[in-house]
C-alpha cells in the first residue's frame, strides 16, 4: 500500500487516491461546517426577528443607542480584512509565499483593528448598563422589553466577536506555518479553508450592520 | 492520475476580480448608511437587507469561489439558506397571525433589573412602562381584521 504512494507528495494523505480528491473533501467538510454555522446564527437571526416584529418601535429607539460611525467603520474594516484574505489565497496560488504573507498579516491587523473597535463599544454599553437580560440598567429607551434589544446585540455581536477572534487564532497560525514552508501552489488546502471561514463572518457581520445599527 | 498535475493546478482569479467586489462592497456599504438616513417606512428593511443580500452574494460567489467551484458547495450553501428561510417564515406566521386564532399580547419580561427595582429609574416613562406591565401592553396583533 505505502510503497504506490513513495512518489506522492508530502501533503498527500494515504486515503484520498489523488491530491485533488483531498481538497475537494477537505472543501466539502468545511461547507458542511459552514453550513451550520449559518443555522447556528439563524436561531440568533429568529429571535431578533420575532422581537422586532413584537416591539418594532422600542427596536427603532434603541437601535439609535448604536453608534453608527462605529458600526460602519467595523463594516469596512472587516471587508477589506475580507479582500486581504482572498488575496493571499491568490497569492499562495501563486507561490508568492512572502506576498502571502504580507496579506495575511493585513487581514490579521484588520480583524485586531475590528475587536478594539468593537471593546470601545462594548466598554460604552456595559458603561451605560446597556447590559443584556437582567443586567440592563439603562433608562435612556423608550418601549416595553429594551433589554431584549441589548441582548439580541450582544448575543448576537458577541458570537461574531467569537467567531472573529477564532478567525485571527486561525491566521496567525497560517503566518507561522506559511513562513515554516508549509504551503506552496501545490497544497494550501488551510489557508483556503480558514478564507472560507473569514468570509463566512464577514458575510454575517454584512447582515448583522443593517439589522442594528441601521434599521433596528 | 496521469494528469495529476495538470488539475491541481490552482484556478488564479485576476487581481481585478478581487479589487473590483472589494470596491462594490465598500460602496454599497456606504449606499446602505446612506439609504438609512431616509424614512422610507415599511420599505426600511427591505431595502437595508436586499443591499445586504446582494454583498453577501457577492462574498460568496466571488471571495468563497462558488461561482467557479463544483457547484455541491453551492447548492450546500443555498440549502442553508432555504432551512433558514423555512424557519423564519414559519416561526413569523406563528407569531405574527396567532392573534387570529385567540387573544394574544406581547407583556414586559420582568427580568430586567429595571422592572424590579423600580428606585433606580428616575425617567418617567420607563417607570410608567415598568408599572403597566400586567394591565397595559403592547399588543402583538394590533389589526386582525385584514
Amino acid at each position: 500500500m505505502s510503497q504506490s504512494h513513495t512518489n506522492q507528495p508530502a501533503f498527500m494523505q494515504h486515503h484520498f487516491s489523488d491530491a485533488e480528491q483531498q481538497r475537494e473533501s477537505a472543501k466539502l467538510g468545511m461547507w458542511l461546517f459552514l453550513l451550520t454555522e449559518i443555522l447556528l446564527f439563524g436561531g440568533l437571526f429568529v429571535f431578533y426577528a420575532i422581537y422586532r416584529a413584537w416591539h418594532p418601535e422600542m427596536f427603532h429607539n434603541a437601535h439609535k443607542v448604536l453608534d453608527v460611525t462605529m458600526g460602519a467603520t467595523n463594516t469596512i474594516v472587516l471587508i477589506t480584512s475580507s479582500i486581504t484574505m482572498a488575496l493571499s489565497i491568490r497569492s499562495i496560488q501563486l507561490n508568492k509565499i512572502k506576498q502571502t504573507i504580507w496579506f495575511l498579516v493585513t487581514t490579521l491587523l484588520l480583524a485586531g483593528t475590528f475587536m478594539v473597535i468593537k471593546y470601545f463599544e462594548y466598554e460604552h454599553k456595559i458603561h451605560l448598563g446597556q447590559l443584556p437580560g437582567h443586567y440592563y440598567t439603562y433608562t435612556g429607551v423608550e418601549g416595553t422589553n429594551q433589554h431584549v434589544f441589548f441582548s439580541a446585540y450582544f448575543l448576537m455581536t458577541g458570537l461574531h466577536g467569537i467567531h472573529v477572534f477564532v478567525g485571527m487564532c486561525l491566521i496567525g497560525w497560517l503566518i507561522f506555518k506559511t513562513k515554516a514552508g508549509m504551503f506552496s501552489s501545490q497544497y494550501y488546502t488551510h489557508i483556503e479553508m480558514t478564507g472560507l471561514y473569514w468570509h463566512l463572518v464577514d458575510l454575517i457581520w454584512i447582515f448583522l450592520f443593517p439589522l442594528f445599527y441601521l434599521i433596528g | 492520475m496521469t494528469d495529476n498535475t495538470q488539475t491541481n493546478e490552482p484556478h488564479v482569479l485576476p487581481l481585478s476580480i478581487y479589487l473590483g467586489v472589494g470596491s462594490i462592497l465598500i460602496f454599497l456599504t456606504a449606499v446602505t448608511v446612506y439609504a438609512a438616513s431616509f424614512n422610507f417606512g415599511e420599505f426600511n428593511l427591505l431595502i437595508a437587507m436586499l443591499i445586504a443580500t446582494v454583498k453577501a452574494s457577492l462574498v460568496a460567489m466571488y471571495f468563497m469561489h462558488l461561482k467557479y467551484d463544483n457547484k455541491l458547495y453551492l447548492l450546500l450553501f443555498l440549502s442553508a439558506i432555504v432551512f433558514l428561510g423555512i424557519f423564519i417564515v414559519i416561526t413569523m406566521f406563528d407569531t405574527l397571525r396567532r392573534g387570529d386564532i385567540y387573544e394574544i399580547k406581547a407583556g414586559a419580561i420582568r427580568d430586567a433589573v429595571i422592572y424590579d427595582s423600580l428606585h433606580i429609574t428616575p425617567d418617567a416613562h420607563a417607570l410608567e412602562d415598568s408599572l403597566s406591565i400586567s394591565t397595559d401592553t403592547t399588543e402583538i396583533v394590533i389589526d386582525t381584521t385584514k
